[in-house]
């Protein structure tokens, strides 16, 4: 496959919350093959950012982009987005998945099946989404969004509370998610996850993109004192 | 008080032709009017939560005001409309059941409605960013809120059915209390009182007590394998 996939883009874009400035000015595009992640402290601005590149949370200024066009609603249609808390509807495993393609007109069992598989769910197709395990339940989240094929998958710390068998088999997702030419855009806290699948890295402090780059270049000699503490375990509000 | 108990035991034993016919009666006028009541109260119920426009606020707070309205008040309207000089008059519904059911709508889908939006909001809140994450439109939003909060809105329902089948200004005045025609608990009890005749007042009210703990006890029942299942 030679795509390059969809190109998601930020201009000149701001996120005031109650007066305070969340986003200051970044500036980025997420384009090329492979993972991009993103990576940041806690409070960052990562999820507010992914919020805005997904058209659920309006800029304060500045613009979002897919394809160099501005995002519209339609264009959430072309993205799915796993967030950082499942949001898992009173339903079964299997009706979860079926009820995001049935808001596509999509009814394919088999497909479902698959996606469910594809994650280490099948088994509990018929079970309470609500009752499976938190680890479980991000899993189930990943499935739905694979469901819609999007042509762009925003992750937000999707394997925080995954064990590490669990980790891994939704690692071998995500890389053969980004191989099949699907634009993924994954925040995590996990340096060691992040260093196996990233191949590039934007790295957000106070709201602010501090460092963008190459994996490698950011993980062997980050240019910021900032992304380097962090790295370092060491880095302080 | 065991006067009356006894008495109501003894009508219910003998199958007493009028006594069911007025308790049939007032069944028939409740759930019909609270089936109505809950197609209009929790569409709207649904629409309030998940819409935003102007006037929304005041929309709420109007509709909080109308969960209050005195049953003779609605009574009233409602025969202001279907009275022979009314504009409904035409219709000829005035001392009919469907009167009453009409009544008993009006009086109960402001309840469903103002309850429902309640329940509906929370769980919509809980659920908004994934709905608009998988491009859900509105009507979709809606109605996968109303059935993930089913079992609640099921409460919602019995609030407005106990509100109905225990009213008696309302289908006092437009149903008339006609006997064998428009006559149900409530109003019965009240034309026994009037008359003094106190022990098949309290006879009555002991029947209509347990049939609303009935309809309540099926309802339940109804409920907790279904929530099993349902994933709830
Ligand atoms: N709805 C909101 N109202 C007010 N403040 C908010 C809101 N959402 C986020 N914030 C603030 O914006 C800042 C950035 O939040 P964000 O959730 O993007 O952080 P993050 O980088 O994802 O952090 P974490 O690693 O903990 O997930 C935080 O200080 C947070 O308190
Ligand atoms: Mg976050």
């Amino acid at each position: 496959m030679t795509e390059t996939g969809a190109i998601v883009g930020a201009e000149n874009l701001s996120l005031d919350i109650g007066g305070v400035r969340r986003l200051d000015d970044v500036s980025l595009r997420f384009e090329g093959g492979g993972v991009s992640v993103v990576m940041g402290p806690n409070g960052a601005g990562k999820t507010l950012l992914l919020r805005c590149l997904h058209g659920l949370q309006a800029p304060t200024s500045g613009r979002v982009t897919l394809d160099g066009a501005t995002l519209t609603d339609r264009d959430r249609l072309r993205q799915a987005m796993v967030f950082q808390a499942p949001v898992l509807l009173r339903r079964s495993v299997a009706a979860n998945v079926d009820f995001a393609l049935k808001a596509r007109g999509i009814h394919d069992a088999d497909w479902r099946n698959a996606c469910l598989a594809r994650v280490g769910l099948l088994e509990r197709a018929g079970d309470s989404a609500r009752r499976l395990s938190g680890g479980q339940q991000q899993r189930l989240a990943l499935a739905r969004a694979l469901a819609t094929r999007p042509q762009v998958l925003f992750l937000d710390e999707p394997t925080a509370s995954l064990d590490p068998a669990s980790a891994l088999t939704i690692e071998t997702a995500i890389t053969e998610i980004a191989g099949e030419g699907v634009r993924v855009i994954l925040v995590t806290h996990d340096v060691a996850q992040a260093r196996r699948l990233a191949s590039d890295v934007a790295f957000f402090a106070r709201g602010r993109l501090v460092e963008r780059c190459d994996a490698t270049r950011f993980f062997d000699a980050p240019h910021s004192g900032e992304a380097a503490a962090y790295l370092a375990g060491r880095y302080v509000l | 008080m065991a006067e009356a108990i006894a008495l109501a035991l003894g009508l219910v034993a003998r199958g007493d032709a009028d006594l069911f016919e007025i308790v049939l009666l007032s069944l028939r006028v409740s759930l019909t009017a609270t089936a109505v009541a809950c197609v209009l109260g929790l569409t709207l119920g649904a629409f309030l939560a998940v819409a935003r426009f102007p006037g929304r606020g005041a929309a709420l707070v109007a509709l909080n005001a109308l969960m209050g309205l005195p049953p003779v008040v609605v009574g009233l309207l409602v025969y202001l409309h279907l009275s022979r000089s009314g504009p409904l008059g035409f219709l000829g519904l005035l001392y009919t059941p469907t009167a009453m059911i009409v009544a008993q709508t009006v009086l109960i889908t402001p309840i469903v409605a103002a309850l429902s939006r309640q329940v509906i909001e929370d769980l919509h809140r809980e659920y908004a960013d994934q709905f608009r994450s998988l491009g859900l439109t509105r009507w979709q939003s809606m109605g996968a809120l109303l059935w993930d909060g089913r079992f609640s809105l099921l409460t919602v329902a019995m609030a407005g059915f106990g509100r109905a089948v225990a009213e008696v200004g309302a289908v006092m005045i437009v149903g008339g209390n006609i006997d064998h025609l428009t006559r149900v608990m409530t109003t019965a009890i009240a034309l026994e009182t009037s008359k003094g005749d106190l022990p098949l007042a309290l006879a009555l009210g002991l029947v209509l007590m347990v049939i609303a703990l009935g309809v309540n006890a099926g309802v339940q029942a109804l409920r907790l394998p279904g929530e099993r299942v349902a994933h709830a």
